[in-house]
């Protein structure tokens, strides 16, 4: 092991490197680009013995990817926001070929208009593709969680391509220490590739031909099974890693002092830490509050959540995205688990980027416990305005 | 590329989208036919162009390249007949009008 100062992106590139993958299909758009170019400097170095495939798009970049993995080899990519978009339609090839693929997504708003700053709207459009979705609180789990998304990834049981989504600039651009692991305790901890088969002139595979549909529907079927499975697997994983290098998350869901807690903030990503920050300022107030921080999105932990969530006296749900017509696609998602079992009130906030500070965090979860603890939960859903724009009055109704 | 992957049953209930190719493996899908190719072996000059040709690889070649057509999955669609230089084949259909 040796400790290292790096950016959310070079953690990804120091994972990649101990997985020792062997193609890299990528296009560069920002703020991924350095995972990339740190992956081909080491290419060239000598210190990564891979095949830098560059190519014309982020759809030929899925796309070679998926090839590769075809074809036998631990392939990687790396996108955002507008080149994940670009992706969609491979990452369903993808997934329902049950090929293993890992990718990194360094989560970005979309367009219109440009904005390159941290949103997750871009990782939640995925949500129906059939990947598993990873998305990790800081440096230190972005390298563990995309070492571990190549073992999940090429778990029998599973089969399915993985994930991991790290907040653009706050992440990738961030500097923090992190413990790299050592070649030789990867090699020990990280199986050979294993795949269900491979497309060669030995082995008589044809790909992506025409089907029934009843075949179609039960290949369907088969893939949820794998997501099924995947929330049993994720958690083992997380535990044998942490056996070998001291360190695990929690496995679909990290509950932080969730369990005396009558309140639970839930939400994702980097932003989980300031929102533990604001639970200690809580707690100091006397407003017992818990935090689930939501690490895969898919599988979605709903068994994890109903056990320890169903008992809360409210829910609060922070989302970086917008179902626009709807509401946050995280609120939507818990909601469909807790329905009818707990208060619920889910907040819009962040989105392109907006800073949301800890005195954030403990202002709205303040205001739900107060209309909770009246008896009432009017407003489901709130935005959490920019602060320049806070004064201004909502048009809602016609 | 040697590939790196050990090739692993999957473990749970497994259906995917591929395929073991082999001889005939959907059924003869000469049924699919609506006209037939016939080739008329005095007028055929054993250029090959329609054994080039024929998308299926049911013209088929004995040891003197004279050609004969594989009717269990030939599907009919007429290239071999539209290729040949001196028409030697013939699309015939394969039920008579009315029938």
């Amino acid at each position: 092991m040796v400790m290292k100062t790096l950016t959310g992106n070079f953690a990804v590139a120091e994972a990649v490197r101990l997985a020792r993958a062997k193609v890299i299909a990528a296009y560069p758009i920002t703020p991924q680009t350095t995972i990339v170019e740190r992956l081909s400097e080491m290419i060239e170095k000598g210190e990564l013995e891979a095949k830098m495939v560059r190519v014309e798009s982020e759809h030929s970049a899925l796309a070679a990817t998926l090839g590769a993995a075809a074809a036998g080899s631990r392939a990687f990519t790396a996108t955002a926001s507008h080149g994940l978009l670009y992706m969609h339609e491979v990452l369903w090839w993808t997934a329902s070929s049950r090929l293993p693929v890992v990718m990194a997504v360094a989560a970005r708003a979309i367009g219109a208009p440009w904005n390159i700053h941290v949103d997750h709207n871009d990782i939640m459009d995925q949500r129906d593709t059939g990947w598993i979705i990873g998305i990790a609180q800081e440096n230190q789990e972005v390298l563990d969680m995309t070492i571990q998304a190549f073992r999940i990834s090429e778990d029998p049981y599973i089969y399915l391509p993985v994930m991991i989504a790290l907040d653009g600039f706050i992440l990738t651009h961030t500097v923090a220490p992190v413990e790299v692991p050592d070649q030789k305790e990867i090699d020990e901890w990280l199986p050979p590739r294993r795949q269900a088969y491979i497309v060669s002139p030995e082995t008589n595979v044809v790909m992506g031909n025409l089907t029934s549909d009843d075949d179609y529907y039960m290949m369907r079927y088969s893939i949820q099974v794998a997501q099924e499975v995947a929330k049993k697997i994720i958690e083992e994983v997380d535990l044998s890693y942490g056996k070998s290098f001291g360190r695990s998350y929690g496995g679909l869901v990290e509950c932080y002092k969730c369990d005396d807690a009558d309140y639970v903030m839930l939400l994702m990503g980097s932003w989980a830490g300031d929102a533990k920050e604001a639970l200690n300022v809580l707690r100091e107030k006397g407003i017992n509050v818990g935090l689930a921080r939501i690490r895969f999105i898919r599988p979605w932990p709903s068994e994890v959540l109903k056990e320890k969530l169903k008992n809360k006296k409210g829910i609060i749900v922070f989302d970086r995205s917008i179902s626009f017509g709807n509401v946050g696609q995280l609120f939507m998602e818990t909601a469909s688990t807790l329905y009818g079992m707990t208060n619920m009130r889910g907040v819009i906030a962040g989105l392109g980027g907006v800073d949301v500070k800890p005195e954030d965090f403990v202002g709205e979860v303040t205001a739900f416990v107060d209309d909770i603890e009246r008896g009432e939960v009017y407003d489901t859903i709130k935005w959490l305005l920019p602060p320049k724009y806070r004064n201004h009055k909502l048009e809602v109704t016609l | 590329m040697v590939s790196e992957a050990v090739i692993e049953e999957p473990k749970t209930y497994w259906k995917a989208p591929i395929s073991h190719p082999d001889f005939g493996s959907v059924g003869k899908t000469g049924l699919w036919r609506t006209e037939r190719p016939v080739i008329d072996e005095e007028k055929c000059t054993k250029c090959l162009l329609c054994w080039l040709y024929c998308p299926e690889d049911t013209i088929l070649r004995r040891e003197d390249d004279m050609v004969f057509v594989d009717y269990d999955y030939c599907k009919g669609c007429g290239i071999c007949a539209a290729v040949c230089p001196v028409n030697a084949i013939t699309m015939v259909p394969e039920l008579k009008e009315g029938e």
